[in-house]
């Protein structure tokens, strides 16, 4: 039996075309998509803009550590867990696209929206700093996905839920990887200590904000489509608590990065470093906004 | 004129032929990825899941599936994702296991229940056996390898590293 690759690059196959991209990328193709009768369909689109954005930037991020990274097994580790959030994003995105009374698709929503229509929590768009600073980023958006991603497996709306149960499997392992780092660099060299600390302390500000309640999730909670962030406070400080005892390192005092105007990253307020992420993120699209495969 | 097979057995037999690119000792039905084939209104309908959200490799099965039903005759065929229910290494049959293993790779043992999952701060505690030489006196390198779906790991008794898919 032939191999993919070689079907592909046949001469007089009919299939030299799919060596420039297969052109099946529609990553729900074939999934009812149909909005439940008891959801606003452009509610269920925002909510999935907020949840697709927080695993697109974050794997921006991830992936920015490409080349750079301590070790190659790091540098694989960190590339496949951008690699699962980029596909969460992909389907989030996707059904956000077509759940409103206006349809884009994942590549429009991905590169040509401006700044102020991204929906991340601002901890995801955080310069990576070091090693360090970057698993203590990791572990805190990891633990607080899963924990929704597994309270969202209960929604009422089916493909959230299906988008849920694939992606709470792949939080677990991002989750105990970010840990395992903040243990071993808390309990290496005082060296690793210190900059682990700093890590810590340098996102900690960002953290209240995972747990805002927006008015669009307060209404998808309320309908039972979506979770209210809120609620899970105690169970992701829960696992922070014991990561944080487990790597030797104090509990930073209570802080809070201040919004504008009492605004956030669910209302489209980002910190300076999201328009940067995003001239990088969406330079080559919008260089030639008509190119396709 | 080509003569268009007229039972869906033939076209699940040639939808469960087609291999993973990345893992080509694997047929999609060996994976657990290929759910249904079946015909409605005159289109052929093959239903795939996909393994990890982000996994490349699904663009390049459902090209493939497209092609080669095409190609036996078959002239309207659509390939539907199903997210529902998820994927899990468990639908991983005996025979992929055993193709897994004859080319190095440690087949997964069960995938773990579902539900919350709790946290996990020590290596993982599992037994995993060394395609090489067979002893289950391994070590953990990463939990993440070459594709999304393998880990790494290290024999401590050849002192080879090997790859093994991970419980999903």
């Amino acid at each position: 039996m032939s191999s993919v690759y070689q079907a592909l690059s046949e001469a007089d196959s009919g299939n030299e075309h799919w060596v420039f991209g297969t052109g099946f990328n529609d990553p729900l193709a074939g999934v009812d998509t149909t909005v439940p009768s008891t959801v606003d369909g452009d509610d269920l689109a925002a909510y999935c803009l907020m949840l697709g954005d927080d695993a697109l930037i974050t794997s921006h991020r991830l992936q920015q550590w490409c080349t750079r990274c301590p070790e190659l097994e790091d540098e694989v580790a960190v590339a496949n867990i951008g690699l699962d959030l980029l596909g969460q994003a992909r389907m989030l995105l996707a059904r956000s696209g077509t759940a409103g009374s206006t349809t884009r698709s994942e590549d429009e929503l991905a590169f040509f929206r401006s700044e102020r229509e991204f929906r991340n929590v601002r901890l995801a768009e955080l310069v990576n700093g070091d090693f360090a600073h970057t698993m203590a980023r990791l572990l805190i958006l990891s633990s607080w996905r899963l924990t929704l991603l597994n309270r969202l497996t209960g929604s009422v709306d089916p493909v959230l839920a299906a988008i849920a149960e694939k992606g709470r499997k792949e939080l677990a392992y991002h989750r105990t990887y970010a840990a395992g780092w903040v243990v071993r660099l808390g309990q290496g060299t005082e060296f690793s200590h210190d900059r682990m600390v700093d890590g810590i302390a340098a996102v900690w500000p960002f953290v209240p904000e995972l747990f805002d309640c927006s008015e669009t999730e307060r209404r998808m909670a309320a309908v039972g489509a979506g979770v209210d962030p809120s609620v899970v406070a105690d169970e992701v400080h829960a696992v922070l608590d014991e990561v944080l005892a487990a790597a030797g390192i104090a509990r930073p005092d209570p802080v809070r990065r201040a919004g504008v105007g009492g605004r956030t990253g669910r209302d489209g307020v980002h910190t300076e470093a999201m328009g940067y992420l995003l001239a990088e993120l969406q330079s080559v699209a919008r260089a030639d906004p008509e190119a396709t495969w | 004129m080509v003569t268009i097979p007229s039972t869906v057995d033939e076209a699940r037999a040639i939808a469960e032929s087609v291999t993973d690119p990345e893992l080509p000792m694997l047929t999609l039905a060996d994976l657990g990825v290929l759910r249904d084939v079946s015909v409605e209104g005159g289109r052929l309908i093959v239903r795939i899941t996909p393994t990890y959200s982000g996994c490349p490799a699904m663009a390049a099965m459902r090209a493939e599936l497209d092609c080669r039903l095409r190609a036996a005759g078959y002239p309207e065929v659509e390939v539907r994702i199903e997210l529902t229910p998820a994927w899990t290494t468990d639908w991983i049959t005996e025979r992929g296991r055993q193709a897994l293993a004859e080319h190095g790779i440690t087949p997964p043992g069960p995938a773990p229940a579902s539900g919350p999952v709790p946290l996990r701060l020590g290596p993982p505690r599992r037994t995993v056996a060394c395609p090489r030489c067979g002893t289950t006196d391994t070590e953990p390198i990463s939990e993440f390898g070459s594709t999304p779906c393998k880990a790494l790991r290290r024999c401590r008794a050849c002192a080879e590293p090997f790859e093994y898919i991970k419980e999903f």
